[in-house]
């Protein structure tokens, strides 16, 4: 081929390339956990976002994944106030949090002249106008930075776009735990609205949610919805990096992994049954960001050579590791044979691995 | 930042993990300083405010 029909640096240079979007499930395609949770504080139906707050004592919540999407994404997460906090003292917040992996962030050059700008660009529909913070917060050494934005008009969506500075001075650690905290503030409470954060500066608390001014968690009548987030290298918002279901699915389970088998009898894994214990072994099908805790949801069925045995609670569930966990049990009479492991009531039954941030 | 609740924490066999509520969830933790769940039951035990129960 000629050289002169191979493409010219400033070609390369000025396309927009792939993996352009540094969150995952930005479009909330992904929901492992249900489309509806109720928990309060941690990850309660789509995969990554979770529900974050401080000092609340009255507040509850469900958090959702909606069909209500702007045009161009079918999906979206919706925050709604199910019993009110009645005042809003100093201390009280409330937020949608997303978490990065720190290895993940190395290019933003953090901590170094060459520190890059990022913008974030997202979708929103509230049940109330007004001024709304947003900030990111480095963990690794206490710093952070913030801004605000207007939603106009009452459950409208609105897109909203936010480039934030590079930080010069704080470090992301390259590991595999929190590089970077993105929050949506839904409420905050005076003690953390007042300290201008609107450059990168250390965490003091006060400059949390600088500007926040409005309140999502005194009405059963606030709702926020949340969809097509995208924080990208530089200080300009392309579109939204779509991206296929199974490719956002399999990237959330790195953090979070049900094992189901959709109501059939499959197994999950082997094991060994003694004559007073079994051992088992289950494999996750993508290795995750740590070690996750691990729950099991229902009972195991064992499908042995010489038998079944039924509805099993194991002891524990140890030797957990990136690639897979050992569910047991030390006590009960047995025949002893090599069995596999599936659930026992295979449509309602699960194990969860949680290695989120 | 907030809080995770965490009850009942008790070491599994041999020491190879620890069960205990979080959140309201019963989870088996592993001992992986990255796991943000052993992370935050480590942080209240050296705070004094948990303790671990030994494995039967």
């Amino acid at each position: 081929m000629a050289l002169s029909k191979i493409q010219s640096n400033s070609y390369e240079d000025t396309a927009v390339h792939g993996q352009r979007n540094l969150i995952i499930n930005g479009a909330m395609q992904v929901a492992q956990r249900g489309t509806s949770g109720t928990s309060g504080n941690g990850y309660n139906s789509v995969d990554r976002f979770r529900i974050a707050s401080g000092s609340t004592d009255e507040w509850a919540l469900t958090q959702t994944q909606e069909t209500d999407a702007p045009t161009g994404f079918s999906k979206s997460t919706k925050y709604t106030c199910t019993t009110a906090e009645t005042a809003l003292a100093s201390d009280e917040w409330a937020a949608i949090q997303y978490t990065f992996e720190g290895q993940d962030l190395q290019h933003l050059s953090y901590g170094s002249a060459s520190a890059q700008s990022v913008t974030l660009s997202f979708w929103v529909k509230s049940s109330a106008t007004g001024t709304f913070g947003v900030s990111i917060y480095q963990p690794n050494d206490g710093r952070i930075i913030g801004s605000t934005y207007t939603i106009a008009s009452a459950n409208t969506w609105e897109q909203k776009i936010i480039t934030f500075a590079g930080d010069t001075t704080g470090i992301i650690d390259n590991v595999n735990t929190e590089g970077l905290r993105i929050y949506w503030f839904l409420a905050a409470g005076s003690s953390f609205t007042s300290t201008d954060n609107t450059s990168w500066k250390a965490y003091a608390g006060t400059d949390f949610a600088y500007g926040h001014a409005v309140n999502l968690i005194d009405s059963t009548s606030d709702n926020f919805y949340l969809t097509g987030v995208q924080l990208e290298l530089g200080e300009t918002a392309t579109t939204f990096e779509h991206r296929s279901y199974a490719d956002e699915f399999a990237r959330c389970q790195r953090y979070f992994e049900r094992i189901q088998t959709d109501g059939a009898g499959t197994p999950i894994g082997y094991c060994s049954v003694r004559t007073g214990s079994w051992y088992g072994g289950v494999p996750f099908l993508i290795e995750k960001r740590s070690a996750p805790s691990v729950t099991l949801n229902g009972s195991l069925f064992l499908a042995g050579i010489y038998g079944d045995i039924s509805s099993q609670t194991p002891t524990g569930i140890n030797e957990i590791s990136k690639r897979g966990c050992r569910p047991y049990k030390t006590s009960g009479s047995y025949t002893a044979q090599g069995s596999f492991i599936a659930f026992q009531t295979p449509a309602s039954h699960y194990i969860d691995a949680d290695a989120e941030l | 930042m907030d809080n995770i609740a965490i009850l009942s924490p008790k070491y599994l066999e041999n020491n190879s993990g620890i069960k205990a509520t979080i959140d309201g969830v019963e989870m088996s933790v592993p001992l992986d300083p990255s796991n943000r769940h052993y992370a935050e039951i480590m942080r209240q035990v050296d705070a004094g405010t948990l303790t671990i129960q030994e494995a039967d």
